[in-house]
């Protein structure tokens, strides 16, 4: 049977769909568009730059997305609450325990029933939220090693992310995409052992987190390539929506989780640290990486005490089932809510307009971090080198998932 | 401030009637107002130093539907220094839904409008590069409207599967 070939070629395909906002006809003299991605592994996932160029100054970045749209949003619309969890997992999918957590305390204050959640399981998510907080900065500051030269972060940091998943996986049954934090409860309780595991591992994780801040962080060549490159002030970031790390890095205390104190964090100790500019500019692209690296010996402390609570007042109990909560059928009163929580990458949010009368959202809107903190890329690396650019697409830390959801 | 309080303020120094009605049952509370407006009292907001709502933090394309025939944009104002939220929501109608754009006051108001374009088709006036983001160029339509029909072929390509 001859095969039927679906594609039509034709050559004004491309010109159609515009890949290109610049025109050649009026590229001045020296100029030259230069186009990166999307398939580079500097890009961080299939993100396309067009860079207006002279020689190796960049004038202007134009970022392209949309590569990996999946239509979360349409999706959303035909699926009943609980089961958009798997999809809110491949947004964001390098930290889908803390969008679920986000996700999750949506639609449980939709239903009212958000103070009535157990602390066992509140403590639960927070511990699996922190741990998946390490894993996504362990690829943060590791790729972002590797971008600019130094392969060794990469090893030792995907090395360490290895037995975060493991144990993830150990409890959830998957390694990345988790859909572990159900609406009203969590899929399981901790397999028998977690606790004790968990403790094993940031025993051992402390003393290799502190030899990678002396290798990587603190590294000449790291600083030189770092310092001073993609500043970010303060102002420019607020206007622009940046949060997360970028703006902590940026010097301005802003954690959500301290902020609006959801779940348990109130009841946690723990510091945030902010970028001082120690070796060059406040906000620069060494301050957000030093930014991460701090967030994680933070990440450590509060799975520490979340572990400690977890073995002592809340222990756990033959009789506990982390279901008990569940709702049979998810359907909020007529209402609208906006809920955001502090992911790895920054604020992410859910917009919800339930109309009532069904249990699917009548619209959820998600306000994806990566999204938001991507379209200052131009403002960053103009003006700069076209190595720089590739500092500044690493010192923002994307994941694609969450950009074009 | 409570939700009251920054009512009040609006309408103390702005006109009665820029706030048409208010949500209380939203959480942050909403209020509501019509799109002729929309620069006014968002710079009010966002400048007035009593309020100073410096961060947008999402705007959200909505469709109601042709039954009830009308659009909505949505957004959400949050005042770091202040720790206070407000969500405004502005009531656009189905038929060329157009609002002004927002980018001379918050820049990250830039690709949140344009993903509202191309999403919703909701045009934003005096933006300065409204372009589709997610989608290619080409694509007809569009999708998150609730009377979306998908295009059958895409280059060729059955879009149904």
């Amino acid at each position: 049977m001859a095969k039927e070939i679906q594609y039509i070629f034709d050559q004004e395909n491309l010109r159609k769909s515009e890949p290109q906002k610049l025109r050649e006809q009026a590229l001045k003299r020296e100029e030259v568009i230069i186009n990166i991605g999307p398939q580079h592994p500097s890009t961080h996932g299939v993100l396309r730059l067009e860079v207006l160029a002279r020689g190796e100054e960049v004038i202007e970045v134009i970022p392209h997305i949309g590569y990996l749209h999946r239509c979360f949003e349409k999706h959303a619309e035909n699926l009943p609450y609980n089961q958009i969890i798997p999809f809110v997992d491949r947004m964001d999918y390098l930290a889908a325990m803390n969008t679920e957590h986000a996700y999750a305390m949506g639609v449980e204050r939709m239903l009212g029933i958000e103070e009535d959640i157990p602390k066992r399981v509140e403590y639960i998510r927070v511990l699996v939220a922190e741990l998946n907080r390490l894993a996504s900065h362990f690829i943060a500051i590791g790729s972002y090693g590797m971008d600019i030269g130094a392969v060794t972060a990469f090893f030792w940091m995907t090395r360490d992310r290895e037995h975060i998943v493991r144990l993830l996986e150990w409890a959830s049954g998957a390694r990345m995409l988790y859909n572990y934090i159900w609406v009203g409860g969590l899929f399981y309780d901790l397999p028998v052992g977690f606790e004790e595991r968990c403790k094993e591992f940031t025993t051992y994780l402390k003393p290799k987190l502190k030899e990678l801040e002396r290798v990587l962080i603190d590294n000449k060549i790291f600083v030189d390539r770092t310092a001073n490159v993609g500043v970010l002030p303060l102002d420019l970031a607020i206007n622009y929506g940046i949060t997360g790390p970028m703006l902590r890095g940026s010097g301005l205390n802003y954690d959500l989780r301290k902020i609006d104190g959801y779940s348990i964090y109130p009841e946690i100790d723990f510091d945030i640290p902010v970028g001082k500019g120690a070796m060059g500019t406040t906000g620069d692209c060494w301050d957000r990486t030093w930014v991460r690296m701090q967030e994680c010996f933070e990440s450590i402390k509060i799975v520490d005490q979340c572990i400690d609570k977890l073995t002592t007042d809340h222990k756990r109990d033959r009789d506990f089932d982390p279901r008990a909560l569940v709702p049979k059928k998810i359907r909020p009163k007529a209402q609208d809510l906006y809920v955001r929580a502090e992911n790895p990458k920054g604020e992410t949010g859910f917009f919800f307009r339930a109309d009532g009368r069904s249990d699917i959202p009548f619209r959820c809107k998600a306000r994806g971090a990566s999204f938001v903190n991507l379209s200052i890329i131009n403002e960053l690396a103009k003006g700069g080198l076209i190595a720089d650019l590739i500092a500044v697409i690493g010192s923002i830390d994307i994941v694609l998932g969450e950009v074009d959801r | 401030m409570t939700f009251q309080a920054i009512v009040d303020h609006i309408k103390s120094n702005l006109d009665e009637q820029v706030i048409i009605s208010i949500d209380e049952n939203a959480s942050p509370k909403a209020i509501i107002m019509d799109r002729q407006n929309l620069i006014e009292v968002m710079s009010f907001l966002q400048s007035d130093d009593q309020l100073y709502f410096d961060s947008l933090s999402c705007i959200t394309g909505l469709d109601n539907g042709p039954e009830e025939n009308s659009m909505e944009v949505i957004y959400n104002l949050y005042s770091i220094p202040f720790n206070h939220h407000l969500m405004v929501k502005v009531e656009l109608e189905r038929e060329n839904p157009a609002i002004d754009s927002l980018t001379g006051l918050w820049k990250t108001a830039d690709w949140h409008e344009r993903e509202a374009y191309d999403l919703f088709g909701i045009h934003f006036n005096n933006h300065p590069d409204l372009r589709r983001i997610l989608l290619p160029a080409d694509w007809e339509g569009f999708p998150l409207k609730k009377d979306y029909q998908q295009q059958e072929y895409y280059r060729g390509v059955k879009v149904e599967y």
